[in-house]
């Protein structure tokens, strides 16, 4: 996985609410046994019509947006399915940080997993941010993750919450696995204890 | 000992490892597996060298995309993305050796179905799954939530995951449902109140007499669309009901091994003096048959109300709303049971089981459709069968419903089962997003009942009138 510790890029308002993980990447685009290549498909029912014309006034298809990295976006982003494909498709775009009020629970935890920063702040926030992030491609933002803070291209910095063990992975782009196998002795011992105890299961 | 949520219990006894920071490694018992989110889980194994460490806790059977049309088990039926997706299950399965149902299986179904029919899913277990709606599995009083792939590479590798532990949030239904009421009606209502990120950060337990009367059937799909509201997993109490429903099941223990299973489950319930974060309490009376009039599914009001404007929302909300109208093709003000369906979808995990379509064909009893497309898809093979003998596929079949084979279907439209554009449909399942069932065709969400309502009089209706 790809570390994240410093950003600074344009940032994409999208201020709707509920963007479901179905707005992000349609199921026509699951059926792949691959993790790359979905970017190009990413919210491809707003982003493209029936021909598969770009839909002009939608935000990533405007000039000063087609390079942002930082997506500003209304309340439960990424709510609806499990599917990973969403954080691969943002990724694969070249979306690395997500900013909202709110996060679906499975949506923020595979975020962590591929490199993606999801960052919640209070309405308040968003607020200022989505204006800023309005002003297109003059406006770069700045998230920093080791200090936890987002600053907008004013200057104006906002401190976030993330937790600690994630927050370590992502900055050394560190995988899970590797890190939970490391602990294989407690997982050896718990088994055996529930083999006793639970042995229906 | 301080006093626990039944959630609290079965955490306690899964962590396997807890670091000081909190996080946890969470033991899985059970893990579930289907074809979408698997192909880059397994693959990433095979890339590092790993095996699986639990093949016998790993189950897999092909749901999302296997068309549910006679004759599918010919390869050509499939478009070639989909079959290379089921072939590679097909292959992993082998490989790897877990259990595993393929398509030709009369057990193969909606993993959701699959797993509590086959006795997979006990009380007590951590199941977890690639997909979002195993809080299905929570009916069982199991910790039952869904995963990302990178996650279900984690448990395939490791049979845990990394857990920090949500809060507890309490769900009372009270006192008796009205006639016509249904647990789909329970919990798109129970949505409704708390909005789709009302549950965000919670576990939620069901509870009340309400919960309590429904059949293991019915706390399935109350327990399916936990997930809706946000939450990480919805869950209810073991009791008889549960045992019964899980005796004599192929996977589920047998004689002294059962004995001391039941003594274990009837210890899971949330204590008397238990802490609640949060607690929402909802009168079973006051719950009507509901439906959806947008595209979210907090989107919902009683068949008897009318569609809402925009202006009767608040924040992110009143924009949201304007595009959903816009999307449905809805004017505020009107009665939803003036709004003409044109095709009807029966199934899905959220109600795709042999109840679920009792309630439907006890509608349809010697009545015909008055929509263009109606379809049922029952959610496992063994559904399907059950079905046939109790006679309810021909009542489905003389009323003008396709019969189809088991699978998850129009549900999410992977596979050929397919809105087009414009096209309305009353669907048992459970998402109304955008595109969800097709590109641009649109979905109201509501009981099989009520669907089955829909489909004899070509109009979202109140089922009571039909009673
Ligand atoms: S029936 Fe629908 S919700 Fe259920 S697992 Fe299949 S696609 Fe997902």
């Amino acid at each position: 996985m790809e570390k994240f510790t410093q950003l600074t890029g344009i940032a994409a308002p999208m201020p709707l609410v509920n963007i479901d993980t179905d707005m992000i990447i349609p199921k026509q685009f699951l059926k792949t046994i691959k993790r790359s290549g979905l970017g190009a498909n990413l919210f491809d029912e707003m982003r493209f019509d029936r021909q598969g014309n770009e839909v002009e006034d939608f935000v990533l298809n405007q000039p000063q947006y087609r390079e942002a990295q930082i997506l500003v976006a209304g309340d439960n982003f990424g709510c609806g399915s499990s599917r990973e494909h969403a954080p691969w498709a943002l990724l694969d775009f070249g979306i690395r940080c997500v900013i909202s009020t709110s996060f679906a629970d499975i949506f923020y935890n595979n975020c962590f997993k591929n490199g993606i920063l999801p960052i919640a702040l209070p309405q308040e926030a968003i607020d200022v941010l989505m204006k800023d992030a309005e002003k297109g491609s003059n406006a770069r933002m700045d998230v920093d993750l080791e200090a936890q803070t987002v600053t907008s291209s004013d200057g104006e910095v906002f401190s976030f919450e993330v937790d600690s063990f994630k927050k370590h992975c992502l900055l050394n782009g560190l995988d899970d696995i590797g890190l939970s196998l490391e602990k294989a002795a407690s997982i050896d011992a718990f088994e055996a204890k529930i083999g006793q105890a639970r042995p229906w299961v | 000992m301080s006093p626990k949520t039944l959630y609290d219990k079965i955490w306690d006894a899964h962590v396997a490892h807890k670091a000081d920071d909190g996080t946890c490694l969470l033991y899985i018992d059970r893990h579930l597996v289907h074809e979408v989110t698997s192909p880059q889980a397994f693959e990433g194994l095979r890339m590092a060298g790993r095996s699986v460490r639990a093949p016998d806790k790993t189950i897999a059977v092909p749901d999302h995309n296997v068309p549910t049309t006679a004759g599918r088990n010919n390869p050509d039926q499939m478009p070639e993305d989909s079959r290379i997706q089921v072939a590679a299950l097909d292959q992993n399965a082998k490989d790897f050796g877990i259990h595993y149902y393929p398509v030709n299986d009369v057990r193969q179904g909606i993993v959701h179905i699959v797993g509590p029919e086959q006795g997979w899913t006990l009380p007590g277990m951590t199941v977890v799954c690639g997909d979002s709606h195993t809080a299905t599995h929570g009916a069982f009083g199991a910790l039952a939530h869904g995963i990302g792939t990178s996650e279900v590479e984690h448990v395939l590798a490791t049979q845990t995951l990394i857990q920090k532990k949500s809060k507890n949030m309490k769900v009372e239904i009270t006192g008796k449902l009205a006639p016509g009421v249904t647990a789909k009606d329970i919990t798109l209502s129970v949505i409704g109140e708390t909005g789709t990120a009302g549950g965000t950060g919670y576990v939620i337990e069901y509870c009340g007499e309400a919960i309590r009367d429904l059949s293991m059937e019915g706390r399935m799909t109350v327990c399916n669309m936990a997930i809706e509201g946000g939450a990480r997993a919805g869950i209810i109490a073991p009791d008889e009901k549960t045992f019964e429903y899980c005796m004599g099941r192929p996977h589920a223990p047998k004689g002294a091994q059962w004995e001391a299973a039941l003594a274990y489950w009837k210890t899971l319930f949330s204590d008397d003096d238990a802490h609640w974060d949060k607690v929402v309490t909802i009168k079973g009376e006051d719950i009507a048959p509901v439906v959806t009039w947008g595209t979210s599914p907090e989107d919902v009001l009683p068949i008897t109300a009318t569609v809402p404007s925009a202006d009767d929302f608040e924040g992110g909300k009143v924009g949201a709303a304007q595009r959903s109208l816009d999307y449905m093709g809805l004017e505020p003000g009107t009665p939803l049971s003036e709004i003409e369906i044109d095709t009807v979808f029966i199934g899905s995990c959220t109600n795709g089981r042999i109840e679920d379509l009792r309630a439907a064909a006890e509608i349809l009893r010697g009545k015909k459709v008055a929509v263009k497309r109606a379809m049922v898809v029952p959610g496992s093979g063994l559904v399907r069968a059950q079905a046939e003998e109790e006679g309810l596929a021909d009542i489905f079949k003389d009323a003008g419903f396709e019969w189809r084979l088991a699978g998850c279907s129009m549900c999410l439209a992977m596979n050929p089962d397919q809105l087009s554009e414009g096209e309305r449909c009353a669907a048992t399942s459970n998402r109304n997003f955008e595109g969800r069932q097709g590109y641009k065709g649109r979905t109201h969400l509501l009981s099989p009942a009520m669907a089955a309502a829909a489909a004899v009089t070509g109009k979202l209706t109140d089922v009571r009138e039909l009673m």
